[in-house]
């Protein structure tokens, strides 16, 4: 036992290795990074977080981002769940191709998708609000909300739907009050895949801004290019990208699994 | 389950189908119209039919990017899948440090993808990056900018510490499901390791490997953001994949009738594959 587990901690010691490095470089002065290699920093700054938070493009980049995130992830899981349900329980005409046709929108490359988002939204008037972006991750956030929330609810025995129906529960009622508590984890677990997804994509988020709703990540290309190369201030805003995954990863930790597995382990 | 029939089912399914087809549907058919037409900018397009998918099939630069596209997943398909099975297998089941496993191998998968090509950028960088640095120490002479090799080895050495941990997660997850009553009727056998493995637990991980295959497969199919941000598709085109290739296409030059072209075969490719990977895994579900 004790040999084996040393695959692990090899493993998360990979993993954790240019996590360091951002991270002290985000103590690092700019000199410093440039002027040569130190496995840690020399003269210890906390001058980069000064600046992004004194900072109204930066902190609110990071505003953007929560934003939309939090838009995509209520949408995204208040369309999916009586869908969910409905694919759980129901057989329909084309039930079968209906979810499938789902999943192929999770397939789709962002890369086709960008220019005729970009033209749809514009045309609409949402461009550059964080509802475009928002809108947007919909796209493949609602089928994987399905997917996951239909693998849950699979493991809820009908007899709960059956029972309740018979003690006179009508389905708008059954559903929020008994259903919803039942497969909170599910709901959970969803919300959280939701919230993943919509953070880490780039493409779509950096296609459909231009000022107002620029997502905190895609600053970053910012400083790369027009204040010079900033590599400290870019390690900065790249750590503080971190924290918001560490927090929800925390609280899912027992369920992640599951949902990657699409609710179907 | 056996399910009801119920056509009413429908209108529970009607907001996700119309948020969808509003999202899938009216680019699509832009991407398709832009595909069949020509256009000299100023809004005037005219009929030019297959013209755009017989010119991308028959170009050399698409069949580049493709092979170099399908190199690259079957690389980290080849590296990630195997990989994550052996760790998966040796982590500890139970006790305290299962969470803390899970929580710090499942953090590259939540850092924006752009972020992710930049941390790898600098970590990197043969003169002030620590991976960069520390190989040239070794005596290789590593630069990721210069070599088409050193970028692929960047590359793919980024995707392994992007996406490992999501098959190590699904694997996890299905080792956990096994009944222990198993492990001790291969006990009272007198079963090797090897033969527990072989009959025990590959065949329980079955569909929990499929969905890694084919979350893997789409994902590396599209990858952009990362490899963009990390090498640009440099150095000269060498890690230029479909994704990034498109862009340059699409964004890059204006050039929407190629560029449509090939975002359909493209996608086209995707789809192929995804149905073999999911008629798969809806046939062991079945089961």
């Amino acid at each position: 036992m004790r040999k084996r587990s040393i695959v692990p901690i090899v493993y998360i010691l990979f993993l954790m290795l240019p996590i360091y490095w951002l991270v002290t470089m985000s103590f690092k002065t700019t000199n410093e990074i440039l002027g040569g290699f130190t496995p840690w920093p020399q003269s210890f700054t906390l001058d980069n977080y000064r600046k992004i938070f004194n900072d109204p493009t930066w902190y609110m980049g990071y505003v953007a981002s929560i934003e939309y995130v939090a838009i995509n992830t209520v949408l995204s899981v208040a369309v999916a769940l009586p869908a969910a349900y409905a694919f759980s329980r129901y057989r329909f005409l084309g039930d079968k191709h209906m979810f499938f046709w789902l999943l192929t929108n999770r397939m789709a490359p962002a890369a086709v998708f960008a220019l005729p988002f970009y033209q749809l939204y514009s045309a609409v008037g949402l461009f550059d609000t964080p509802w475009a972006v928002a809108l947007s991750h919909t796209l493949f956030n609602i089928p994987l909300a399905v997917w996951i929330l239909e693998g849950f609810m699979s493991g809820v025995p009908k007899e709960l739907d059956e029972t309740a129906y018979v003690d006179g529960y009508s389905f708008p009622r059954f559903f929020i009050k008994i259903f919803i508590p039942t497969i909170a984890a599910g709901i959970g677990v969803a919300c959280f895949f939701c919230f993943m997804f919509s953070w880490v994509e780039m493409l779509l988020a950096k296609t459909l801004t231009a000022v107002a709703a620029k997502p905190i990540a895609a600053l970053m290309t910012k400083t790369a290019s027009t204040s010079g190369y900033e590599l400290g201030l870019l390690a900065a805003a790249g750590t503080l990208t971190l924290i918001p995954g560490a927090v929800v990863i925390y609280f899912v930790r027992n369920y992640i699994a599951k949902g990657f597995a699409l609710g179907r382990v | 389950m056996n399910k009801t029939v119920n056509q009413k089912a429908w209108f529970l399914v009607l907001p996700v189908f119309l948020f969808v087809a509003f999202n899938a549907i009216i680019p699509l058919m832009t991407v398709v119209n832009y595909s069949v037409q020509e256009t000299f900018g100023n809004n005037i397009f005219s009929w030019s039919g297959v013209q755009w998918f017989q010119d991308t099939l028959q170009s050399d630069r698409f069949h580049a990017s493709l092979g170099r596209q399908l190199m690259f997943t079957a690389i980290i398909l080849a590296i990630e899948i195997p990989l994550g099975l052996a760790i998966a297998l040796a982590m500890p089941r139970k006790g305290p440090w299962v969470s803390v496993c899970l929580v710090l191998m499942a953090l590259p998968l939540l850092i924006p993808w752009n972020v992710v090509g930049s941390m790898w950028n600098v970590f990197a960088l043969p003169e002030i990056g620590l991976m960069g640095r520390g190989l040239n120490a070794l005596g290789f002479d590593f630069n990721y900018t210069r070599q088409p090799g050193d970028a692929w080895f960047t590359i793919v050495l980024m995707d392994v510490w992007h996406w490992t941990s999501l098959v190590v997660l699904l694997c996890y997850a299905g080792l956990v499901a096994i009944p222990n009553d198993y492990y001790q009727a291969a006990k009272i056998d007198g079963a090797s390791a090897w033969a527990v493995f072989r009959f025990i637990q590959l065949p329980k991980l079955k569909r929990v490997l499929t969905i890694a295959i084919l979350l893997r497969f789409m994902d590396s199919f599209m990858i952009y953001t990362e490899v963009q941000v990390l090498t640009g598709g440099g150095p000269g085109s060498s890690t230029t994949f479909l994704s990034i290739d498109l862009f340059k296409v699409a964004l890059g030059q204006f050039d929407l009738g190629p560029a449509g072209a090939m975002s359909i075969i493209y996608f086209l490719i995707i789809l192929a594959m995804s149905w073999v990977f999911y008629t798969l895994m809806m046939r062991n579900e079945a089961k």
